[in-house]
């Protein structure tokens, strides 16, 4: 009789004998504990795990999993990932990437792979900057942005990810924190159970290069006024004791005071993971925090839609060209439909 | 009516008319009953990097070259002695490929007024009209009026009508050279097999063709190509491409291992992806990637979970693959790129031939970064060079090149195809635990070939990670060490050069092992420089012949050989690429002989060459 081992694990079997080098302070340390916390809740076994990440900061998280990985080149980890899938549909395939490695080099593989829908779990490191290459801005960067590149400000506007993922089909898109580790565990967790491509954007700190770019959402003097955390049928509320709520008016969403009379709760945009209009609405809830009536960030999971993965239709022509023509004979596929033969008799 | 026929051992046929005209169909219908007859056949199409370019203007010329015999053949033929233009612009620009004295069918209907002008032929002048075709045998057949007045009442609307001239002219070429037409029934019925308007069409008029040929009055002497004398066996026609296609499957199938291709679409190697995705009953697994780089990673992760990864592309592709080849020798992964050649550089010559991405494959990446590098010569050729490829990826861990190019990627030869029994097995072994309690799995140790293990995700106790960064010997794990990178720059390359020891010696295709000239060729040359020096040591000169399939690295014998030789040829179709590449192993005085024209060489082109050289 096999013994089940995989109850046994604890966070510690995910630990690697090498020495983690990411800066002092850095979110990525957060990420990889609720990472590695939540893996032996999965039950999964460890032989079955495959971390592929791409370049950057966040990518070098693979040497830092005690299971199958592999640390590719610049924003192909998505790609890799989607051949490994493509052929391994059994192992469990999670991509660790950042907003340089996904969004700019890698961003075509990224939005195939959405439409593709291998059942894959992505996790978008996002600080907004490149730290490896030590501070220019990224695809995420707000404009206006100051780095090494850009000492008169970046010209450029920013990637929204999230309604840019959703535009590329995707059938799962969260977004977590690397400082609110309980909903980030919740959101792996949710993300692994998933079937099909689950795509989590994590704000991520770079301390060194671009710190506190997301304090507002994650400091507790003001993520109750700035973060908005969905769950699946409740109505969407925050502020200082739940003291605000969305309410569509018409496709518009807008604040409204719960204090003030007759608004209950009941009244409020109820969210739903399976409605993708709202999906999309909420994924354009991206307003500069500086400017005035600004809707709050929302964290949880956006949307979450049940389609078939690529690799089980890949798998399923293979069994219904096999049902329809037998399995493959090689000395039938040398031959061809056509042959003839000579004979030995002309000398 | 009765003809003269007359016995010939080879002739070149070269069919060419607009793109659309169906010239390909008709010299790849001609060639598989040649073929089924037994004769020798070699093949090039040649068509125009536009789908349907202008009609009837020279851009637009689509042309099919094959040539066929009783004796061998190594080449499509120098020139032709018969040539089918569908218009004036197909005569225009290919008159150049016939023999004095050779054979033109024109379909007069394409040498109108304003065919004539799209050729840019002077205001007034016809050259079917003039005496400026005096050196040769005219036929004119209005083909468009003849297959028109065949379907009439058919059903079929005028353009559908126009649409089987080429079955007219395939017919009365059949008739020409004595052929049946059942291979060619039997391939129009299975074409369309959903309109049997169409059938019934195209039937029609190639019987037309063939009946025109037998009951006009026409002077012309009807030809009997006998069988080849050709070794006893069951034999097929092939196309290169398809050969490379078969050739990863029947790698796969010997390995045991899944076929991963993943591609992106690009000429001249998108029919071998069309081909594999055919053969989905052989489990293999097909992938069309959003672009290159996703192509050749994608097959990347697909070996790193023990399938057989294999990416394809041209010239343009490979550039993009650069990156993902140097992570697959970190890796050490078999994986299988395969390289159909077509003219460059960037866009360069999409539809025609050249080798010139052989120093891109040897060399063609950041840092020190040695691979396989292995090339096929003729169409069936490359079912054998891409089968070992696949062997030496697999059982040496290394990414292989397989070079092709668009000439032998297709062209057609038959083919006395192997049984599965016959194909040398490939060892494909996955890691099995065997640590003892505590004892770290060490993905980079070596066995007596230098190879590591491929410990693929689900074994138990082998969990490990890999990457693009140097990593230390043995443990794998990231390195920054200066002498540990020396240790493994060297370690990969003399792994890849062990492969010597697992590869045959060069062998010698033709002449002594001593003497005067000694021809190098590599890839699709093989045809003409063997017919070339076939020539040549039949009019009594001193040359010899080999050909190297395995590029990097090279036969340990290949210097030994060099040095038995006062002068060294090699014929390349590039500004001179394995020349390099010899002087720098070997220090030989070699002499180029390069064709840059996206065409092969011809074999009087080498055999003038070699002529010249021993003077």
């Amino acid at each position: 009789m096999e013994i089940d081992t995989t109850t046994k694990l604890t966070a510690k079997d995910f630990i690697t004998d090498q020495d983690v080098r990411w800066c002092p302070g850095c979110g990525d340390y957060s990420i990889l504990k609720q990472v590695q916390t939540v893996m032996p809740e999965l039950g999964l076994k460890r032989e079955e795990i495959v971390f592929i990440s791409g370049i950057g900061c966040s990518s070098r998280f693979p040497y830092y999993m005690e299971t199958y990985g592999m640390h590719s080149i610049h924003g192909r980890a998505t790609a890799v990932a989607s051949g490994l899938k493509a052929t391994r549909s059994d192992l469990s395939v999670w991509i660790v990437t950042g907003d340089g490695d996904s969004l700019s080099i890698g961003g075509n593989h990224l939005i195939h792979l959405l439409r593709r829908n291998f059942d894959v779990n992505i996790l978008l490191f996002n600080n907004e900057i490149y730290g490896l290459t030590k501070g220019q801005y990224s695809p995420t960067s707000p404009t206006g942005k100051v780095a090494k590149s850009t000492p008169m400000g970046s010209i450029d506007h920013p990637f929204n990810p999230l309604a840019l993922c959703l535009g590329a089909g995707a059938t799962f898109v969260a977004r977590s924190m690397d400082r609110d580790p309980i909903h980030l565990r919740e959101i792996l967790k949710r993300a692994n159970e998933h079937k099909g491509t689950s795509l989590l954007e994590i704000y991520q700190n770079c301390n060194v290069f671009n710190d506190g770019a997301f304090e507002v959402f994650t400091e507790k003097s003001s993520k109750k006024e700035e973060a908005l955390f969905v769950e699946q049928n409740k109505p969407l509320l925050f502020g200082e004791n739940n003291s605000k709520g969305i309410k569509l008016d018409g496709l518009k969403p807008i604040i409204v005071n719960m204090n003030e009379g007759n608004i209950s709760a009941s009244d409020l945009w109820i969210h739903d993971e399976k409605d993708a209009t709202k999906a999309n609405m909420l994924s354009r809830f991206f307003d500069d925090v500086k400017k005035e009536n600004h809707l709050p960030r929302a964290f949880g999971i956006f949307y979450s839609e049940d389609r078939y993965c690529y690799e089980d239709a890949l798998q399923q022509q293979i069994n219904d060209a096999i049902s329809a023509k037998g399995k493959g004979d090689l000395n039938d596929l040398l031959k061809g439909k056509n042959t003839w033969v000579v004979n030995n008799l002309k000398k | 009516m009765t003809y003269r026929t007359e016995i010939v051992k080879q002739v070149v046929i070269f069919f060419a008319g607009d793109s659309g005209d169906g010239i390909q169909l008709a010299g790849t219908q001609f060639t598989n009953t040649a073929a089924l007859l037994g004769n020798n056949v070699s093949t090039f199409p040649n068509f125009p990097a536009e789908i349907r370019a202008p009609q009837g203007t020279l851009a637009g010329v689509s042309g099919f070259q094959l040539h066929f015999g009783s004796v061998e053949i190594h080449t499509p033929g120098d020139a032709a002695d018969v040539l089918v233009v569908m218009n004036a612009a197909a005569l225009k620009a290919n008159l150049q490929q016939l023999k004095e004295g050779g054979v033109i069918i024109a379909n007069s209907d394409g040498f109108d007024a304003k065919k004539l002008k799209l050729a840019k032929y002077p205001n007034g002048v016809n050259p079917l009209k003039d005496d400026s075709l005096s050196k040769y045998r005219l036929y004119e057949i209005d083909v468009t009026k003849l297959t028109r007045t065949c379907l009439e009442g058919s059903g079929l609307g005028t353009k559908d009508s126009d649409r089987p001239k080429n079955m007219f002219v395939l017919g009365y070429i059949y008739w020409m050279y004595n052929r049946k037409l059942d291979a060619t029934i039997e391939f129009i019925k299975e074409q369309f097999k959903k309109s049997s308007t169409l059938i019934d069409a195209n039937i029609k008029v190639l019987n037309a063709g063939y009946n025109y040929g037998d009951t006009t009055e026409t002077s012309m002497n009807r030809y009997e190509v006998k069988a080849a004398e050709v070794s006893p066996g069951t034999y097929r026609n092939i196309i290169g491409n398809q050969a490379t296609a078969l050739g990863l499957i029947a790698a796969s199938s010997k390995a045991d291992l899944t076929l991963f291709y993943a591609s992106y679409p690009i000429t001249p190697a998108s029919d071998i992806l069309h081909e594999l995705s055919k053969h989905k009953n052989f489990g293999v697994k097909t992938f069309q990637a959003e672009d290159e780089i996703a192509a050749i990673t994608s097959a990347i992760g697909a070996s790193f979970g023990g399938s057989l990864g294999v990416t394809a592309s041209s010239g343009p592709g490979i550039a993009l693959k650069g990156e993902a080849i140097g992570l697959a020798l970190m890796l050490e992964l078999p994986l299988v790129i395969v390289n159909v050649q077509r003219g460059g550089p960037s866009t360069g010559l999409p539809t025609k031939t050249e080798q010139a991405d052989l120093l891109q494959a040897l060399y063609g990446r950041n840092g020190e970064s040695p691979v396989v590098v292995i090339a096929a010569s003729t169409p069936s050729d490359c079912f054998y060079t891409v089968y070992e490829a696949c062997r030496i990826a697999v059982e040496h861990m290394t990414p292989v090149f397989f070079l092709s190019d668009g000439y032998i990627a297709n062209g057609a030869e038959p083919w006395k195809f192997p049984l599965e029994n016959e194909l040398k097995k490939i060892e494909a072994r996955f890691a099995e635990n065997k640590l003892a309690v505590g004892e770290k799995f060490l993905p980079y140790k070596r066995n007596e070939k230098l190879v590591r293990e491929w410990a693929i995700p689900g074994t138990k106790g082998l969990e490990h990670r890999v990457g693009g960064l140097e990593k230390e010997n043995e443990t794998g794990n990231i390195s920054y060490d200066p002498d540990n990178h020396e240790f493994m720059v060297k370690m990969r390359e003399a792994k890849i050069q062990k492969i010597a020891d697992y590869i045959p010696e060069q062998k010698f295709d033709q002449g002594k092992e001593k003497g005067k000239l000694l021809v190098i060729g590599w890839g699709s040359t093989y045809g003409s420089i063997k017919t070339a020096v076939q020539e040549s040591i039949g009019e009594g000169l001193e040359v010899s012949h080999i050909h190297i399939k395995y590029l990097n690295p090279l036969p340990k014998n290949i210097g030994s050989i060099i040095k038995n030789f006062e002068k060294v040829l090699i014929p390349e179709m590039n500004n001179g690429q394995l020349i390099k590449v010899l002087r720098d192993k070997f220090l030989v005085d070699a002499i180029g002989h390069n064709k840059i024209k996206g065409m092969p060489f011809t074999a009087a082109e080498i055999k003038n060459k070699i002529v010249e050289v021993l003077q």
